[in-house]
């Protein structure tokens, strides 16, 4: 019964999408009411999809195996969150998240409008409308979660143990949020591609959004990285994995977007830079999804393959990026730019920090598609090995990191008028600490060094920014202002500083241990004390005791787990992870070597939780800087 | 005139560095390509020497030969036509067994054992590589016997 509700609703939603869109054609020779419609239509789609989502979460925990992507994706012995987080688990269902959050990010963007020009407006709102009917058809079409099974099944297949976990609960929303939000700020650039303008004012109004999309992003991808991290059980936390470049080839556009728009707004410069970089943001986040759910990737991301969808996804992407890019081509031309601008400008700084954006996201871009591309034509399987990335990408972002610590100084020493003076004192005061560091440090080599320079280089120096705004300006408000900009590069800073030394000092052992066995590493003694076994809920598992000392000192029993789940059989490895700011101790059970001898894993991984720690400030960075944008504008209203 | 012949420096630098970076670029990205070779076509000799390449195909039944000392393994793979003899001195993923479809990155050696650095076998026990899978599908016999023990998931 449920499942028939659900269904229903999607189509109404689908039907509430076409009249948003068919409204102005159909009714703007009879009436000019038309926009009232829009608008209550652009708000409706949210309830209506909220409402089909809710109705799969209820299949869900009621057992509905009549279901087909209920009895793949669920079992009755699963617990009741893993029933709700097995909602969007799987294709059918991630689908409709993505439709939900779609039809969400409408509803805010047709409520936070209003200061817009109507005619800008509708259109707008009109070109989201066009996006919801695009995936709603591709639900309805080839992925619909209601679906019924031929034959009822007694016993649903279970979630792939892998996705029985907190981290991949919040992953794929997060993720989507970051991807679908993009949408509000594609459909805008595309109306001032309509429009043939872009005006300052517009750009402050989309910036926001691109911010919180942005902070979203983030968030998804660190979680990813973060699950990945304990979950798949040998402690990496990124892998140059096709999946991941989806997810960070957005990124990586959006970071060069919310910088470019902060030119368009401020000197009404790059408009149509901005604009295509918009465009590419969004079709780089709909590449994702094509990659993931075609199936041409094989991963833990692709559930199931099937030709139709790739085709209609392909289809799809075709439309959707070749007609923005066709619309910009004909128009961006018309809008008028102001191209000159100062060498030593905060101008040609953006510009060069978007080209290395643009170029980073290019290599990546060629490392992902490359290998597919051969593939289609049957000419060859190949695979980009990690080093690539890490070879090519580093070099473009190491100028990149600079380069954020150095525009402060720039600006602050233009305000002085000897910009040499303070750039080398910087640069002294940075070096010597740097080096003052690396004292305390085991182990060190030049990468380290660049990496612990990097980030007192932007910390210091974005800081020391932030400090003589407020000094020179005496006014609370600018420390404010800037609070947001300043965590966000911080952030930044942390995540490279914890990058660049788990990445060089960690210790990685694999060896075999016995019961009464104990293996030293760096200063840590992990004693192998007991097996012991147990029943989970609906699993079966051995863990393994683990006792931590150093130096004499006790501090921590770790107990990695092998667990066999029942419904299909599927073995898996928990870690066991003493988790600290300075450092993680990381173990995992191999296989069995005999009697009571395993082989294990046993790592020492010194900053790693700095890597999430830096992302987490950016996103707080970005949300701050979101909310004091919007609370600055009241007070000046209000004024 | 001074400014304009600077301008030209200015220009020939950029160019000679755009030209040295993307050289560098290319060369890395040739050098980090890895190919993928069946066991069928490395005995027929079509294989990159010296480099390291990744192999696919299912693990042979009664194959696994693990020692009760290391984590020394040796198995064979086979894609129902050849099959070719793998040893790796590490930790097996969990889904690692016979019959399952895997995915191995090594080298070749002189005497014809692929010397393996990393095994893949990943996230599902029905789950079959997509290479694995393609070079599978030139035996059509083949494929229906593997369909037979592992349902092919769709």
């Amino acid at each position: 019964m449920i499942a028939y509700i659900g269904s229903f609703l999607i189509l109404i939603a689908f039907m509430n999408a076409s009249l948003l869109v068919l409204s102005k054609p159909v009714l703007s020779r009879v009436t000019s009411e038309y926009d009232s419609l829009i608008l209550s239509t652009s708000k409706l789609q949210f309830p209506l999809t909220f409402l089909a989502f809710i109705c799969l979460i209820f299949s869900f925990l009621g057992d509905d195996f009549s279901l087909r992507y209920v009895s793949a994706n669920s079992n009755s012995a699963l617990p009741y969150f893993y029933k709700i987080s097995a909602t969007w688990a799987g294709h059918e269902g991630s689908m409709l998240l993505w439709c939900l959050i779609l039809s969400f990010w409408m509803f805010m963007a047709s409520v936070y409008s209003k200061s817009l020009d109507k005619q800008f407006r509708l259109k707008f709102l009109n070109i989201m409308g066009l996006l919801n009917i695009g995936f709603l058809a591709f639900l309805i079409f080839t992925s619909n979660p209601f679906e019924k099974n031929i034959s009822i099944p007694i016993e649903g297949k279970d979630l792939n143990p892998l996705l029985q976990d907190f981290g991949l609960i919040i992953h794929p929303p997060m993720l989507y949020m970051g991807y679908v939000g993009l949408s509000v700020v594609f459909s805008f650039a595309l109306t001032c591609c309509l429009q043939n303008d872009f005006k300052p004012e517009w750009a402050k109004w989309i910036r926001p959004w691109a911010l919180i999309s942005w902070s979203f992003l983030t968030l998804g991808i660190a979680l990813g990285s973060w699950w990945a991290y304990y979950e798949l059980g040998w402690g990496g936390w990124w892998f140059w994995d096709p999946v991941e470049n989806a997810s960070f080839m957005p990124w990586l556009i959006t970071t060069a977007l919310i910088h470019s728009l902060i030119t368009c707004e401020q000197k009404s410069m790059f408009k149509n830079w901005t604009i295509l970089l918009a465009i590419m943001a969004f079709s780089l986040s709909l590449l994702g999804t094509f990659l993931v759910r075609s199936g041409i990737l094989i991963s833990v991301h692709s559930f199931a393959n099937d030709p139709a969808r790739g085709a209609f996804i392909l289809l799809f992407l075709f439309i959707v990026v070749g007609g923005s890019l066709l619309l910009y081509l004909k128009n961006a031309s018309k809008m008028n730019d102001n191209t000159s601008f100062d060498l030593f400008s905060k101008e040609s700084f953006f510009l060069i920090n978007n080209i290395l954006l643009v170029t980073a996201t290019f290599t990546i871009l060629l490392g992902t598609m490359y290998p597919l591309m051969l593939d289609l034509f049957g000419l060859e399987k190949i695979s980009v090995g990690v080093p690539y990335y890490n070879s090519v990408f580093l070099p473009i972002m190491t100028p990149l990191v600079l380069l954020a610590g150095y525009i402060p100084i720039l600006f602050l020493s233009k305000r002085k008028n000897n910009m040499t003076k303070h750039f080398f004192m910087s640069l002294i005061i940075i070096l010597f600490f740097s080096l003052g560091s690396l004292l305390f440090m085991t182990q060190y080599n030049l990468s380290i060094l660049l990496g612990v320079f990097i980030f007192m280089w932007i910390t210091f120096n974005i800081l020391y920014d932030l400090v003589t705004k407020y000094l020179n300006t005496k006014n609370i408000k600018t420390l404010f202002s800037n609070i947001g900009m300043t965590l966000a590069h911080i952030g930044l800073a942390v995540f490279i500083l914890g990058a660049t030394i788990v990445e060089n000092n960690k210790v990685e052992k694999e060896i075999i241990l016995g019961l009464g066995e104990s293996v030293k590493v760096n200063d840590y003694t992990f004693l192998f004390s007991e097996i012991i076994e147990y029943d989970g809920p609906n699993y079966s598992a051995i863990k393994a005791k683990f006792i931590i000392n150093s130096d004499n000192q006790f501090i921590a029993n770790l107990y990695p787990e092998k667990r066999l789940y029942f419904s299909n059989d599927m073995p898996m490895t928990e870690a066991g992870i003493e988790p600290g700011l300075t450092r993680d101790l990381y173990v995992t059970l191999g296989n069995l070597i005999s009697d009571d001898r395993w082989s294990v894993r046993v790592y020492h991984k010194p900053l790693v939780r700095l890597i999430w720690l830096g992302a987490l400030m950016m996103v707080l960075g970005g949300i701050l800087s979101v909310i004091i944008r919007k609370k600055h504008k009241k007070l000046s209203t209000q004024v | 005139m001074q400014k304009r012949t600077l301008r030209i420096y200015y220009i020939i630098f950029i160019l000679i560095s755009l030209a040295v970076i993307f050289t560098l670029f290319i060369k890395t990205f040739n050098e980090n390509l890895l190919f993928y070779r069946s066991p069928s076509q490395i005995n027929a000799g079509e294989f990159p020497e010296n480099y390291i390449f990744r192999i696919g195909g299912v693990v042979e039944d009664g194959s696994l030969d693990k020692s009760k000392e290391s984590m020394n393994v040796k198995f064979s793979i086979t894609d129902y036509e050849k099959s070719i003899n793998i040893s790796y001195n590490g930790i097996l993923p969990d889904l690692f067994r016979e019959g399952q479809g895997v995915v191995i990155r090594g080298k070749l050696g002189s005497d014809g054992v692929f010397y393996a650095e990393e095994v893949l076998a990943k996230h599902d026990e029905t789950y079959m590589p997509p290479e694995v899978l393609d070079s599978l599908k030139v035996n059509e016999k083949a494929l229906q016997d593997t369909t037979r023990s592992m349902t092919i998931k769709k």
